[in-house]
């Protein structure tokens, strides 16, 4: 018999119950309104009262209605079927539902229960099994998708039986396993998991050192991600957070991708909506959707469900983790999900941190960032969710409490900064500020020496020295004029600025330069460094700036042409005959 | 809104504050409208058999044995064709001496648009000002706000772009205007002979303050019935949301919620995203389209409200006064406007996009010229070419009574550029160049 509750006072979507039994932290329980059954979450218990936080409008609920506990947390189906899905932060497939409009109380399943799948057995009778054991696979769009055994069993198991080859839906009993006391447990393809509790079912969490590539030259080259990283994205609005989180999302080398768009504007899910299908990935030549779920949990959509809605995303990146792929998770903007926690704590009376944010909310942010990670699973083979979170501090003011509490627990920081965006220098992010710890990772390091070239960190950290020298130059030019520092001083600054212009800077809006292959990235970071090695002759600083500006524009035609193509070709010409103008030895 | 005879009528009050008062009443459900002496009230709070109403009017002269009767139903507005043209207040109630229009009677602030069932916006609204056509390109289905100091002519451009803009209906939703700018809003809309595509929510300065907060979601349950149920075109102007904003901090204040950044309520992000994001393109060709006004106090756009609309709107507009050319200019350094990548060099000429960079990048140049020409120092031919290609620029594209359309706006454009600099000072792609770029002796 699962307990009951009378509604006893409202506030916004904080709503008082009076339970008749036990119940525990993070339960759901569902209000009956007169039209529809509004889900709710218990974030409070005092005596005989729950405080739930209700996932819906709570417009026209009265004091008296009735109150239904469900016995479990938030929880989220995972099997196959849930790729190309566009999901709310409760996980309802969006395009199930009617109308227009989303009317409350409307709940539809992520999976389709009639598909029939493909299974292939990996196991057989007799196996000895645990938790998140591949139990056998299916296809999904062109992916293998491992089924497993029920993340919640604990323990050992035995496989009794397990069907043969053949289609089955997800709700058909593949096999059977047997626990210690010889109980029967029939295992489906789809199962549930609690999506605030971290997915642990693996041998180990080594330390990330793989380069994952995104083709956004300032990231791969300056600031370098791995397959399990975690990175945050900080920057005032108008300097290209969304932008460049799509380019990420549209070019990663990831097995899945992940994008929990968690209260932000719906017309930027829609552009993914619209976009997506028609993309193609260009690691593996299928369209963007077959590899892509979209939790949208947008600004105007219950803020309750917004914070459940990274959750959600997490829970489905774990999920897909345990199977041994690469996933990328993308959420924009975890500020949002900072303030949907603050309006709750508010509604509750609790005393402020920082900034009225509830005072556990750095711990709540790294425990977040900790879900991400690479591991080794139990069977041996490895996989990756790599987080990259987007946020948007109040004001631009990097020391308010998000960013703070994100900065320590993220490993990259890709700081996006309003004078480069208005000097419309994009990526817009700042080459001195922002920091990659990974490439500080001797593993990593090596990881690099054996896949590209033993030259390529040594030739980023001469990069980051002469963007750095170039900075300073710039700032004594700006104090003691042109004419008040040396010739040398010009040139420093302007191959600094050929480093900003052709490296640094990307069009995500051209097709040809948008993608930056890391081949490419190694062909031009080579070149326009052996550029800045050289040593060149002028009268005066106006030759300098001249001079460097036709290096500039003819490296930037290389960027809009194809690699290795006819004109890249001519225009690399054309810069030999550029260069030989003033070069001397 | 005569009483009904089986309503039950309340009379103690219990507790009283500046915009909110306490009674124990039973049945009553949370958002649900009720009359206090008369005047409009709403639950807020129901702890038990306590109600707190938030009274719009204010509660100046409110007496505890006041009368208090529940209407049963969340604000609402009677929607249909009859709106257009008229005038109302905040309560949906006619203001210009006409009959209460009849029609379908809906609840305001309505539930959200599925995000699957969005279009992706793809028309291009032409104002016919350069400054927002060809740097901040307006889409149909858009949220942008001016961001404006109180000085600054922003109603003027909004009332501008609203008649210029091709669109079906214009809904303006003025909260704390004041009378002056209402009768300005009045007489633009008479004078153009637009008043039949315009429907008007006002709370002036003279109404109380909290009924503002029923000003956007009525000018928006208006704009959606005519977006959904006509397929059209509809511009909703609102302006001005800090003053909107200024009305919820003073309902939490009262409320004893714990104030975050500058003393707003914590959920100032969700109040403002859920007008906004009333704005959409619908698949069958309906839209809403928002342009709002902003004000900032002493341009401090770090200040919680136009921060919080910032990450909201998809853009937004500065205006600026350029003392070289003496005239009002849309600033190209902070406008932005998110959606111009889905219709410029698409709906508009292939050069459009990197022209627009390539004006702006060296509009920044002038810029910096000008700090080393205040702080003294030389300057050279380049900085120099930077500073009249600036003052042609300003006066002939960015200024706000400019009024011409986008191709002969790109061909000025690369009119000044050709007067002042060479190919490679450009950075544009050189297919682009060779087609568009006039040539100069």
């Amino acid at each position: 018999m699962s307990t009951k509750g009378i509604v006893k006072g409202i506030i916004s979507n904080l709503v008082i119950v009076q339970v008749d039994g036990p119940v525990s932290q993070n339960e759901i329980c569902y209000i009956l309104h007169k039209e529809a059954r509004l889900m709710a979450e218990v974030i409070k218990v005092v005596g005989q009262q729950a405080y739930v936080q209700v996932f819906e409008s709570t417009r026209g609920l009265k004091v008296g209605f009735e109150v239904e506990f469900s016995n479990h947390m938030l929880e989220v189906q995972l099997g196959p079927g849930l790729l190309s899905r566009n999901l709310d932060g409760l996980q309802n497939d969006l395009d199930k539902m009617q109308g227009i409009f989303l009317s409350r109380g409307e709940y539809t399943s992520p999976l389709d229960e009639k598909q029939l799948w493909e299974f292939q057995p990996l196991a057989k009778a007799g196996d000895k099994v645990q938790a998140a054991d591949w139990l056998g696979e299916t296809k999904e769009n062109f992916q293998a998708h491992k089924i497993m055994v029920p993340f919640v069993l604990e323990g050992s198991y035995t496989v009794k039986s397990i069907v043969p080859q053949g289609s089955y839906t997800v709700k058909e009993t593949i096999a059977v396993l047997l626990d210690d006391s010889g109980n029967e447990i029939p295992v489906t393809m789809v199962q549930r998991w609690p999506v605030k509790k971290a997915l642990k079912a693996y041998k180990e969490k080594p330390r990330p050192f793989r380069l994952l590539e995104t083709g956004v030259r300032i990231i791969d080259i300056a600031n370098p991600i791995v397959e399990g990283g975690t990175g945050f994205i900080p920057g005032p609005f108008g300097t290209g957070k969304t932008v460049l989180q799509h380019a990420i999302s549209k070019q990663a080398e990831a097995d899945i991708v992940i994008m929990a768009a968690c209260g932000e504007r719906a017309n930027e899910v829609v552009e993914i909506f619209t976009e997506f299908p028609r993309l193609e990935d260009p690691h593996t030549g299928r369209k963007l959707t077959e590899r892509t779920i979209i939790v949208a949990n947008t600004s105007n959509m219950p803020v309750a469900a917004r914070e459940a809605s990274v959750y959600t995303a997490m829970t489905i990146a774990e999920y897909y983790r345990s199977m041994g792929l690469k996933v990328l998770l993308m959420a924009d903007s975890t500020s949002r999900w900072a303030q949907a926690l603050r309006e709750m704590s508010n509604r509750l009376e609790e005393l402020p941190g920082q900034d009225a944010f509830p005072m556990d909310l750095s711990a709540i942010i790294s425990s977040f960032y900790g879900r991400a990670g690479y591991v080794i699973l139990n069977n041996g083979q490895t996989g990756s969710i790599t987080f990259i979170g987007t946020v948007s501090p109040a004001g631009g003011n990097l020391k308010e409490p998000v960013t703070e509490g994100t900065k320590k627990a993220a490993r990259c920081f890709f700081a996006l900064e309003q004078i480069r965006a208005d000097r419309k220098r994009y990526p817009a992010i700042n080459p001195i500020d922002s920091y990659s710890k990974y490439i500080e990772y001797p593993e990593f390091e090596a990881y690099i020496a054996e896949n590209l070239s033993d030259e390529w960190i040594p030739t980023v950290n001469e990069m980051k020295t002469l963007l750095q020298r170039g900075k300073e130059v710039q700032e004594q030019i700006n104090i003691l004029g042109d004419d008040g520092v040396p010739l040398d001083y010009h040139i420093t600054y302007w191959k600094s600025e050929v480093i900003d212009f052709v490296i640094l800077q990307q069009d995500a809006f051209d097709k040809v330069d948008a993608l930056c292959p890391i081949e490419r990235q190694q062909y031009m970071l080579k070149k326009v460094m052996g550029i800045t090695r050289l040593n060149f002759e002028f009268d005066n600083f106006t030759e300098v700036m001249d001079y460097f500006k036709r290096v500039i524009h003819v490296l930037r035609q290389m960027n809009y042409s194809e690699f290795q193509s006819e004109p890249f070709r001519e225009l690399e010409t054309e810069l030999e005959a550029v260069l030989k103008e003033r070069v001397t030895q | 809104m005569a009483t009904k005879a089986f309503q039950k009528i309340y009379t103690k009050i219990t507790q009283i504050t500046k915009a909110t008062c306490s009674l124990r009443a039973a049945n009553v459900g949370n958002e649900e409208l009720a009359t206090v002496d008369g005047n409009l009230a709403q639950v807020v709070k129901i702890i038990g058999d306590e109600v707190t109403l938030q009274v719009f009017g204010g509660t100046e002269g409110l007496r505890t044995n006041a009368e208090v009767v529940f209407m049963g139903k969340a604000p609402s507005l009677n929607v249909g064709d009859q709106l257009i043209g008229r005038f109302f207040n905040a309560f949906g109630d006619p203001i210009d001496g006409g009959p209460v229009p009849e029609g379908k009677e809906v609840e305001i602030g309505g539930p959200s648009v599925n995000p699957v069932r969005r279009k992706q916006p793809s028309e291009l609204i032409a104002t016919g000002i350069a400054g927002i056509d060809l740097n901040n390109t307006l889409v149909s289905g858009q949220k942008i706000p001016f961001f404006a100091d109180p000085d600054q002519p922003y109603n003027q451009v909004m009332a501008n772009v609203a008649l210029r803009a091709q669109t079906d209906k214009i809904i303006l939703g003025g909260m704390g205007l004041t009378n002056d700018d209402y009768l300005y809003f009045k007489n633009v809309f008479s004078n153009a002979g637009v008043l039949d595509h315009i429907i008007s929510f006002v709370n002036t300065t003279e109404d109380p303050p909290v009924e503002r907060l029923l000003i956007p979601d009525m000018a928006l349950t208006a704009a959606e019935y005519f977006a959904v149920e006509k397929n059209e075109k509809v511009l909703v102007l609102l302006t001005d949301m800090t003053l909107y904003a200024d009305a919820l901090s003073i309902v939490s204040n009262r409320m004893d919620q714990i104030p975050s950044k500058d003393s707003m309520p914590g959920s100032l992000y969700s109040d403002l995203a859920k007008i906004y994001e009333k704005a959409v393109q619908f698949p069958d060709g309906g839209s809403i389209t928002i342009i709002a006004v902003t004000t900032l106090s002493g341009g401090d756009i770090t200040h919680a409200i136009p921060d919080n609309t910032g990450y909201i709107t998809e853009g937004q507009l500065f205006l600026r006064r350029d003392t070289d050319v003496g005239k009002v200019i849309v600033d190209p350094f902070r406008s932005l406007s998110r959606l111009k990548q889905l219709v410029i060099g698409k709906k508009t000429r292939e050069d459009h996009p990197q022209l627009m960079n390539a004006a702006v990048r060296l509009f920044a140049d002038a810029a910096n010229a000008k700090t080393k020409l205040e702080n003294g120092f030389d300057l050279s031919d380049y900085d120099e070419r930077c500073l009249d290609f600036a003052k042609e620029y300003s006066a002939q594209i960015l200024a706000i009574d400019v009024n011409i359309d986008t191709t002969e706006m790109l061909d000025t454009t690369w009119k000044i550029l050709a007067g002042h600099f060479r190919v490679e000072e450009l950075n544009i792609r050189q297919d682009l160049v060779n087609k568009y770029m006039p040539k100069v002796s």
